[in-house]
């Protein structure tokens, strides 16, 4: 077993708002067969920051971010939010905790109960804690209504009235209503049109800087978290690779899996400093069968012999510039 | 007409068209529009229209007639139809329109009554069986245990099942019922389960998860709302599958029993006669049931047509 050094280990003069220790989730998918979905990975989101979370389709993202809300339990490993521990909190502290961690879905068609009027989703929260009922209840969903840029005759609608823009909103509003300090955004713009995602990502600044909220941000490629993150990390199989600041990621990426996503980031401007492509060859490996040593080596470019031998070491190469890889 | 490239072709769109997210829809209420599109759904209308025409007829059709279900008229027998009986007479003198009418009370009785227990049995187990499926261990056991059982009686044949209530119990309504019933609800269970396994890991079932929603109002208000529409569809082909069995087994005599008549009773005491000519006899009796299967059967299709949101336009 390879030592870890934990990345929340280190004292910051920033507060921590939710710190992952060791985290596991793994999935029984038949008799003798585990995949190992999060697979020990330690990370700390701060207060008030955006935390980009990206890696390929089958990482271990979603999972990461349903396991830290509360919605699955972890295999192992703690998970400590605003220095408590909710995995040994008692009932009614727990459903505190619960409140304030919120989580927004990738698929604005399935993310919504379709037999539900749009006013009573929005409640959804305000009913389970009886925040406010009858006329408070109705000012209170126009209010949020509002807050996402909707109007209160929307209230009566339901959702397959909506494009997958306003149904986005509407789910954000739906996590706005119990007052949330920090919500898990998985991969919420994927689903959108270009011309909307803008509008949604927007929105969803906006809201961090007028709520005070907390973003673990999931997507699939470093482009959408690029200009809202303040940090990232990036996941392959399971593992983090790579974490630093978002400045830090693009100008100078560590890791061969961090520089192959780069890479495959269309410019804008094509005269741009040039960066050579680096096609990612094949699929990624099955997750239940997960290559020896760093999981990444089947598709590395500067893989050696050392990498089917030993699982690299999580290492703080930079200042606050952490890397999984023999490279370094 | 043929133009070059310019800007008369390519214009800045108007800014009051800019506006991309609006609303793509009018509103209704779900159920609202799922009426509309069965409506806009000719064989689902006219399985309606057949369906609700059978049980008007069921309910008053013998009292349409002087004469009752089981009056015999020695000196009327095997009489074709006619302006004084609208489906002739069978070989007792028995008016075969009151008859008829008569058997489709039994059939629709057995048909509705299969299907409400199948309904209750199927949802609870399959319901609970999804819902528990899943969730630590004493969840995977009660999976687990319930559906074993369903497993069981999913290959036991009902045919077996009524042979063997046949040796404790008289033939009749309430045997045919029993019969369908310990066998039929497992087809229920089996998709309610499926559904409600589907659902429980949509998202809008963790987000109200997340929201803190109990279990009972999770179940109320984001399963079963979202299980309906399998639930009527599965009901609108369970019911003729009833009715039909109950024919089955009335025609091979292990039915309903005389003085009772239903259409498999009818079907069979025709056979005996066909060959002298007498096809009301058979006709009547074969064409209802015929008729039933249809109607069922072409306004379930409709409504699985109108209940697929992905359908509608
Ligand atoms: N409930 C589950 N049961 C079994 N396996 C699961 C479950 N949830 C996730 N997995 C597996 O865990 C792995 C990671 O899945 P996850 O959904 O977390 O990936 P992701 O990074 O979010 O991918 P995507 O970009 O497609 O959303 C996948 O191999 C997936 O099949
Ligand atoms: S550890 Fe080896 S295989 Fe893995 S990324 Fe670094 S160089 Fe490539
Ligand atoms: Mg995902």
């Amino acid at each position: 077993m390879v030592e870890r050094i934990e990345e929340t280990g280190k004292a910051h003069t920033t507060e921590n708002l939710v710190e992952i220790h060791s985290l596991k989730k793994y999935f029984n998918i038949k008799k003798d067969v585990t995949v190992k979905s999060v697979d020990d990975i330690s990370i700390s989101i701060r207060k008030g920051e955006t935390f980009g979370l990206v890696g390929e389709s089958g990482s271990g993202k979603s999972t990461l971010g349903k396991t830290v809300v509360g919605l699955q339990a972890p295999t192992s490993g703690e998970i400590i939010y605003n220095g408590q521990n909710v995995l040994q909190l008692d009932k009614e502290t727990q459903r505190n905790v619960n409140k304030e961690m919120q989580i927004i879905f990738q698929d604005p068609h399935a993310s919504l109960n379709p037999r539900m009027r749009v006013g009573d989703i929005i409640a959804e929260g305000i009913d389970a804690y009886k925040l406010f009922k009858g006329k408070d209840r109705t000012n209170r969903i126009y209010e949020l209504l509002a807050q996402v840029g909707l109007r209160p005759e929307h209230a009566k609608r339901f959702p397959h009235e909506f494009s997958g823009g306003q149904r986005q909103r509407i789910g954000i509003a739906r996590a706005l209503a119990v007052e949330p300090k920090f919500i898990v955004a998985d991969e919420p713009i994927s689903a959108l049109d270009v011309s909307i995602q803008a509008q949604v990502i927007n929105l969803m600044e906006e809201l961090k800087e007028s709520e005070g909220l907390t973003y673990l941000f999931i997507a699939h490629d470093l482009g959408m978290v690029k200009h809202i993150s303040d940090r990232i990390g990036v996941m392959y199989l399971g593992k983090m690779m790579e974490l630093s600041n978002s400045d830090d990621m693009f100008r100078n990426p560590l890791h061969p899996y961090t520089q192959a996503l780069l890479s495959a980031i269309p410019k804008a401007n094509p005269r741009a400093v040039k960066r050579e492509r680096i096609v990612l060859q094949g699929d990624p490996p099955s997750p239940t069968a997960p290559p020896s040593g760093c999981r990444f080596r089947t598709r590395c470019p500067h893989a050696m012999e050392i990498c089917a031998l030993q699982e690299p070491q999580w290492k703080e190469v930079e200042d606050e510039h952490w890397v999984a890889c023999h490279l370094y | 007409m043929v133009k070059t490239a310019n800007d008369q072709l390519f214009r800045p769109l108007d800014p009051a068209k800019q506006q991309t997210d609006v609303i793509e829809r009018p509103s209704l209420g779900i159920w609202k529009e799922t009426f509309l599109s069965v409506i806009k759904n000719k064989l689902a209308v006219l399985g309606l229209v057949l369906l609700l025409a059978i049980i008007f007829l069921a309910l008053l059709g013998p009292a349409m007639v002087p004469y009752s279900a089981s009056q015999q008229s020695l000196t009327n027998t095997n009489q074709p139809p006619s302006a004084e009986h609208w489906f002739g007479t069978d070989d007792l003198g028995r008016d075969m329109w009151s008859r008829t009418w008569q058997g489709a009370r039994v059939s629709l009785t057995i048909g509705f009554v299969a299907a409400f227990v199948d309904l209750i049995l199927g949802v609870i187990v399959g319901g609970v069986s999804g819902y528990m499926a899943g969730r630590g261990k004493l969840g995977d056991r009660v999976d687990n245990v319930l559906m074993r059982i369903v497993e069981v009686l999913y290959g036991i044949p009902y045919l077996l099942v009524v042979i063997l209530l046949m040796v404790i119990m008289e033939p009749g309504i309430t045997t045919i019922i029993i019969a369908l019933s310990i066998t039929g609800w497992v087809g229920m269970a089996r998709i309610i389960r499926g559904q409600i396994l589907q659902l429980k890991s949509q998202e809008y079932v963790l987000a109200a998860e997340k929201l803190g929603t109990s279990h009972p109002k999770i179940i109320t208000r984001h399963l079963l709302p979202n299980t309906m529409g399998i639930i009527i569809i599965n009901l609108t082909f369970t019911i003729p599958t009833a009715i039909f069995a109950e024919a089955f087994l009335s025609f091979l005599g292990l039915g309903v029993q005389a003085p009772f008549a239903s259409w498999g009773t009818m079907t069979n005491d025709a056979l005996g006669v066909i060959l002298s000519g007498q096809w009301w006899r058979l006709f009547f009796p074969a064409f209802m049931i015929a008729m039933t299967m249809f109607a069922f059967n072409a306004f379930g299709d409709g409504i699985q047509d109108a209940l697929d949101p992905r359908a509608r336009k």
